[in-house]
Parts: C-alpha cells; sequence; structure tokens
C-alpha cells in the first residue's frame, strides 16, 4: 500500500528464527529516521536493538512487550501523516508473513559452504553485495564465523562478506597447520586462493587479529584493510586463565563463568550460547588442539607473536576497535596500533564488542573500507 | 548449521563411526545381519526396527546374529567385554532384560568390584523402552529403574537425537557396564547432530528449558511432554524450568538441587511404574537436600501401577500427558507470591 513501510522481526545470523520483543524504545508519532534503533529484541543467541532501515512516521505498534515472534512477523507500520488510520488497519489486516525458510531452504542465499584447502574442510559463509571488495570476517581463539552474527549482514548491506571458520574451529575440520599465528595466517592465504578472493579487506577479531595483521604483514597483496577487533598482536598482555580455561572445560558449570568474561554484561551468556560451545568442544580432539593452540600461541601466559606493532610499514589504512571492560585482551594494546590507524575505544562493552555494541561496530567497519 | 538426521539415524551412526575407529567394537543381536544379500527390503534387516541396518556391509563379521536368546548373547557380550573387546548387544525390547539379569546384575556389574578393580566390562546393552507403540504388556516397559538401582551399571536415556549419538558413543568408550535404553517413539524424531564424533559426559542433566517458578525432572519421551506443559503454562504467567538427567546412573542430583533451590518447586515426570522409580528417587533426595528451599509439597507424574495396557485408548491414557504435568505444576504453584 502506497506510503506504508512495514517494520519486521529481522533475521540476525543464520540459525535465528524468532524473537521476543522486549521493548519498545520510541513512541508512536516519533519521526524515524534510518539507524534509529527502535525496539530491543532478544533471540536465543543475543539481544539487540533492531534499527530503522527506512525513514518515517511510526504509526502503530504492534508487538507487544514480552511477545515471542517469528523472523518477518510485522512488528509496527510507518506511514506519513496522509495515510489515514483506516489504510493503516488494512494493511496491518491484510499483512500476509512472507515465507521464511525452516533452515533447510534460506531466504537470502546460500548459507554455508565448504572449501578444501591444504586437505583440511572449511566451512564459511559468502554473502552480501555483488560487487565491490570483499570483506572477510576471522573469528578468535575457540571462536566460529557465528562470532559474526550481528555484523556480516549489516556489512553484507554493501560489500559482499566471507567469514570463515579457521581450522579446529566451528565446523570446520579438527585438525591445525601449526599452533601459530603464522601459520594461521599462511592458512588463511591458501583459504583466499582456494574460493578465488584475490584481495579483501580483513576484519579480525582478538587472535583473528593477529591472523589478519600477519596476513598483511606476509601477503599484503590480499588485505586492502585492516579492522583489528579487541586483537590480539599488539602486545604480550592475555588472559591466559581465559583461553587455557576455555581449552580444558567440559561442563556447562566450567564454560559460564568463562563466556561471562568475554562480555561487559554477562547475562548476554544465554543457556544456547553455552550450549553451542559445548557441541564444539565435545567434538572429538577438539580440546586436545585447544590446548595445542594456546600452548603455542600464549606461552609462559605471554602472546608470543605480536605481527601487529609491525603493521607501519605495511602501509595499510588500520581500525582498531576495543571495548573498554575487555578482560581477554587489555583495551590499552589500542594504543599500540600504527600512526595514523582510525582508534575507537566503547565505554561499557567488552572483548565481544562487535557483539556487544554491533551498530556502532558496523557503521565503523562500512566507514572504513569505504562504503 | 549441523545436518539433521532421525535419533533412529543417530544410533546408527555412533555405532558405524565406533566400529570405524575402534577395531575391538563388535555387535550381537538379533536379526541385525539376517538377510543379507536378499533384494531391496529383505536385504540385513538391521534389527527388529532397522537401527542398525547397513553396518553388516561395512563392519561384516563383527556384527553377529545371534538365536532368540537373550540370556545367551547378552552373556556372551559381558565375557568378550571381560576379554577385552567392547561388545554392543541390541535386545529388541528391554522386556526381554528379565531373562539375563544373572549375567548382568550378578557379573557385568560385579566384576570390577569383585575382582579388586583388576576386571573391566566395557559392554553396552541397548534396547528399546516405553510405552504408545501400541505393543502391549510385554514389550512397552520402561524399565530404567531396576537398572539404576544396581550399583555397577551406568543407565543412559537420551531425549533427543543429538544427545543419543553423544551419549551412544561416550557408551561404547566407557569401561563400565551401560544399559542404553532408546525411546521407540522417539526414533523418528529428528534434529541437528554434528557430523564428526563427539561424547557427552555421563551424569551431567541438562536444562532443556529454563524458568524461575518451578522445576520438572525428567528424561526421555517425558521430556518433550513436559516441555508441551512448560509452553501452555507460559501462557499462564508460570515459568518452568525443564531438567533432562539423560543419565539416570551416574545422576546429577547437583543440577537438580541448584534447579529446585532456584525455583523452590518440584514435579518428577517419570514414564516407569510410580513405585520405586526415578521420581520416587529424585523427590526423596530433594526432600533431604533442599528441604528448606521449598516452598510447596514435591509432585510426581507417572502412570498408574498397572502393566502397560494393550487396548489403544487406555494406553493413551497410561501415558502421563502434557495436561497432567501441567496440572501438577499449578497445583505447586498456587497462591505463589
Amino acid at each position: 500500500m502506497a506510503g506504508i513501510t512495514p517494520i519486521v522481526m529481522p533475521k540476525w545470523g543464520l540459525s535465528m528464527k524468532e524473537g521476543t520483543v522486549m521493548a519498545w524504545l520510541v513512541d508512536e508519532g516519533t519521526e524515524i529516521t534510518v539507524g534509529m534503533p527502535i525496539l530491543d529484541v532478544e533471540t536465543d543467541k543475543i539481544a539487540n536493538a533492531v534499527e530503522a532501515a527506512d525513514p518515517g512516521l511510526l504509526r502503530r505498534k504492534i508487538a507487544n512487550e514480552g511477545e515471542l515472534l517469528p523472523v518477518k512477523a510485522l512488528l509496527g507500520v510507518m506511514g506519513g501523516d496522509d495515510v489515514s488510520d483506516a489504510d493503516i488497519d488494512a494493511y496491518v489486516a491484510s499483512y500476509v508473513m512472507p515465507v521464511v525458510g525452516d533452515g533447510d531452504d534460506e531466504d537470502a542465499g546460500p548459507k554455508t559452504q565448504w572449501a578444501d584447502v591444504d586437505g583440511l574442510r572449511i566451512r564459511y559463509a559468502k554473502r552480501g553485495a555483488e560487487s565491490g571488495t570483499p570483506v572477510l570476517f576471522i573469528h578468535g581463539f575457540g571462536g566460529d564465523l557465528d562470532n559474526w552474527l550481528f555484523n556480516i549482514d549489516a556489512v553484507g548491506e554493501h560489500s559482499p562478506v566471507v567469514a570463515l571458520d579457521l581450522p579446529g574451529h566451528g565446523q570446520s575440520t579438527v585438525k591445525l597447520p601449526g599452533a601459530s599465528i603464522t601459520a594461521l595466517a599462511e592458512f588463511v592465504d591458501h583459504f583466499m586462493a582456494a574460493i578465488d578472493l584475490p584481495k579483501a579487506h580483513i576484519v579480525g577479531h582478538s587472535m583473528g587479529g593477529a591472523v589478519a595483521s600477519q596476513l598483511a604483514l606476509a601477503h599484503p597483496d590480499r588485505v586492502a584493510s585492516l579492522t583489528l577487533i579487541a586483537s590480539a598482536g599488539l602486545g604480550d598482555e592475555i588472559n591466559v586463565g581465559y583461553t587455557g580455561g576455555f581449552a580444558a572445560a567440559g561442563s556447562r558449570r566450567d564454560l559460564k563463568p568463562l563466556l561471562e568474561q568475554l562480555f561487559n554484561d554477562g547475562s548476554l551468556v544465554s543457556r544456547q550460547m553455552i550450549d553451542d560451545v559445548l557441541k564444539y568442544k565435545r567434538l572429538d580432539g577438539v580440546d586436545a588442539l585447544l590446548t595445542e593452540l594456546n600452548a603455542g600461541l600464549f606461552d609462559g601466559g605471554r602472546q608470543s607473536e605480536q605481527p601487529g606493532l609491525k603493521l607501519g610499514s605495511t602501509g595499510k589504512p588500520v581500525l582498531a576497535v576495543w571495548g573498554r571492560e575487555d578482560r581477554i585482551v587489555p583495551a590499552s594494546h589500542a594504543s599500540k596500533a600504527p600512526a595514523g590507524a582510525t582508534v575507537e575505544i566503547f565505554d561499557g562493552a567488552g572483548h565481544m564488542v562487535q557483539l556487544e555494541r554491533a551498530n556502532d561496530v558496523n557503521a565503523l567497519i562500512k566507514r572504513h573500507v569505504g562504503v | 548449521m549441523a545436518r539433521k538426521i532421525s535419533l533412529k539415524q543417530a544410533v546408527n551412526e555412533a555405532i558405524d563411526q565406533e566400529m570405524s575407529r575402534d577395531p575391538t567394537v563388535i555387535m550381537l543381536g538379533e536379526d541385525i545381519v539376517g538377510g543379507t544379500g536378499a533384494d531391496g527390503e529383505m536385504d540385513a534387516w538391521g534389527g527388529v526396527l532397522g537401527v542398525t541396518k547397513g553396518l553388516y556391509a561395512k563392519h561384516g563379521d563383527r556384527l553377529l546374529d545371534t538365536p532368540l536368546s537373550e540370556s545367551a548373547y547378552v552373556g556372551a557380550a559381558i565375557g568378550a567385554a571381560a576379554c577385552g573387546m567392547r561388545p554392543i548387544a541390541e535386545l529388541m525390547f528391554i522386556d526381554f532384560m528379565g531373562v539375563c539379569f544373572d549375567q548382568i546384575f550378578n557379573q557385568a556389574a560385579k566384576f570390577k568390584y569383585m575382582f579388586g578393580g583388576h576386571a573391566e566390562t566395557p559392554v553396552v546393552i541397548r534396547a528399546m523402552v516405553g510405552a504408545g507403540f501400541r505393543a502391549a504388556a510385554q514389550h512397552s516397559q520402561m524399565l530404567t529403574p531396576i537398572f539404576a538401582h544396581i550399583p555397577g551399571l551406568k543407565v543412559v536415556c537420551p531425549s533427543n537425537p543429538y544427545d543419543t549419538k553423544g551419549l551412544l558413543i561416550q557408551s561404547i568408550r566407557d569401561n563400565d557396564p551401560v544399559i542404553f535404553c532408546e525411546h521407540k517413539n522417539l526414533y523418528a524424531m529428528e534434529g541437528e547432530v554434528p557430523e564428526g564424533s563427539y561424547t557427552i559426559p555421563f551424569g551431567e542433566a541438562n536444562i532443556v528449558r529454563e524458568g524461575k517458578h518451578c522445576t520438572i525432572v525428567t528424561y526421555g519421551l517425558m521430556v518433550h511432554r513436559s516441555l508441551d506443559a512448560a509452553n501452555t503454562l507460559a501462557k499462564e504467567g508460570i515459568d518452568v524450568e525443564v531438567v533432562d538427567l539423560r543419565t539416570l546412573s551416574p545422576l546429577d542430583i547437583d543440577t537438580v538441587l541448584e534447579s529446585v533451590t532456584k525455583t523452590g518447586r518440584l514435579v518428577c515426570v517419570d514414564e516407569a511404574s510410580p513405585r520405586c522409580n526415578i521420581a520416587t528417587d529424585i523427590s526423596a533426595q530433594v526432600a533431604m537436600h533442599a528441604f528448606r528451599a521449598l516452598k510447596a509439597q514435591i509432585e510426581m507424574v507417572c502412570p498408574p501401577h498397572v502393566p502397560v495396557p494393550f487396548s489403544p485408548s487406555l494406553e493413551d491414557l497410561y501415558i502421563p500427558g502434557a495436561p497432567a504435568i501441567a496440572e501438577a505444576v499449578r497445583r505447586t504453584v498456587k497462591g505463589k507470591n
């Protein structure tokens, strides 16, 4: 109907099927601008604000606070002054929810794919825009591509995006190319060759930031720019209580307090998040692999490789993002980013700043990669 | 996203992967091999419901068809386990265990203790459990409490495909005798299961739903009935936590006590006959260790103390359903503040 814009339940990440409306952040009659947070939604993984994709006057709130609704359900309606209440009523009454795949037939292109790299089976997601320099996301120690749940689709609006599960992580083969940042960076180079990705903007989180930095040093042609989020490789301090504890943890009871250290707001650690990590850790060989990787990277409680400190010579544009309350890699390491780097430190956020401050981090990445 | 497979396929995959990994894993059972080489449907039957179909083609003579004598082949499996193999014995129905009680209770469960820890018996005895299959009194029992009663046995009863694969692999690798109970009415249930091998440790209950007003402790098929009840109750403003025990021996009583300490209320749901079952055991332990946390009487939802009826309408009445579970929860929260 002309002049009417729906606000619908978003789909954050591959596995989201429904979300609970926690709170409306605006009142009916508010003039909405693009990017304005409209309401808080909680999924089984995490809570986040739904931002306006379109501008308009909020005419009607449909979803009630506390209500659990499927992806694409109508949450509210925007429309100009010239649209009558009757037209709004008619629109709401006739709203038909678009069919959403139940996980087997996703709506938005391929979900995840597999690549054979150096004999290992590597899972990756490739989505987003058709053209432009792609953005490659590299997760941290013990992480997987779901660490970019709130980022890849937002960044993908303007750029092709790729996120991978590093070897021994997520659903990729449980085997390391070597227990070092250098070995992982070489592997990412081979991965990029395998999926025909000559060059990308690299976004790395934590250990993935060190891998990205090393990639820029060893294979500068692969790297258009670097975004280092709560990155390793910019100093020698590291919370090995976390990394070692994570490698050893075998139960929900062990894991919960560890995962809570990743966030400023520990209550963001949901049952589902712990379950997902446990499912990964129970796979044959994962705990031994993480223990080996932890020993290789953080021998003696220190980061053994600091490629981030040498980035000045590469001339690559660098964006460094941190959460002030990071309990894994201290935010003070942001000051070691090369001269000319853009540095952004968010108060009230922890190590998983890309989840806790997703909207802000996405805006920074988009500006950094020039879209 | 991991692919989805049925609980029945999860059993098959766990055995297949362990047989591939460990040459000492063998399998004994009725009709697990028979028919091999015949056309189509008749080819290697894979047990009474086809759970192990396809394994003979891959692992050959490590699968043995046995005569219809559970006492003989369960005894043989236990003997082989004591001599270094890791046998899996498949019984069609747990109801037939009665003829092997000496082998299980007096031999397998006792070796480690009576030989000063020098003997191990890494045997898995798998069998179908539970009612709702129109299979009458001798093929429908939930006999978990009988085995949980015996020290030296481990007892597992999973509620979903993911847990089934991880717990069965753990059972095969475990050095003690394990009674692995598969609910026949969950065989068709599908869920996401990783392709690789993984284990779920014994004695770790799973909180399948978090809530703050009342704790339901259950296992097997009753997990799903309890979740249905919890969904109904949520609409009434009653927020229920559901604990899936997963293994009945060892028992994760810590998770139960933690949950009851949080909610102050307990409903035990058990498909086994109501006397001396898992529900009574949990109730007693909670009454003993968390009495002061309780804000209301403990409730139990179990079938009546009768054999499983053959009449379909009576059998449906026999099995605890979501309405009865919801009603029990309502009794505990009456007048809650």
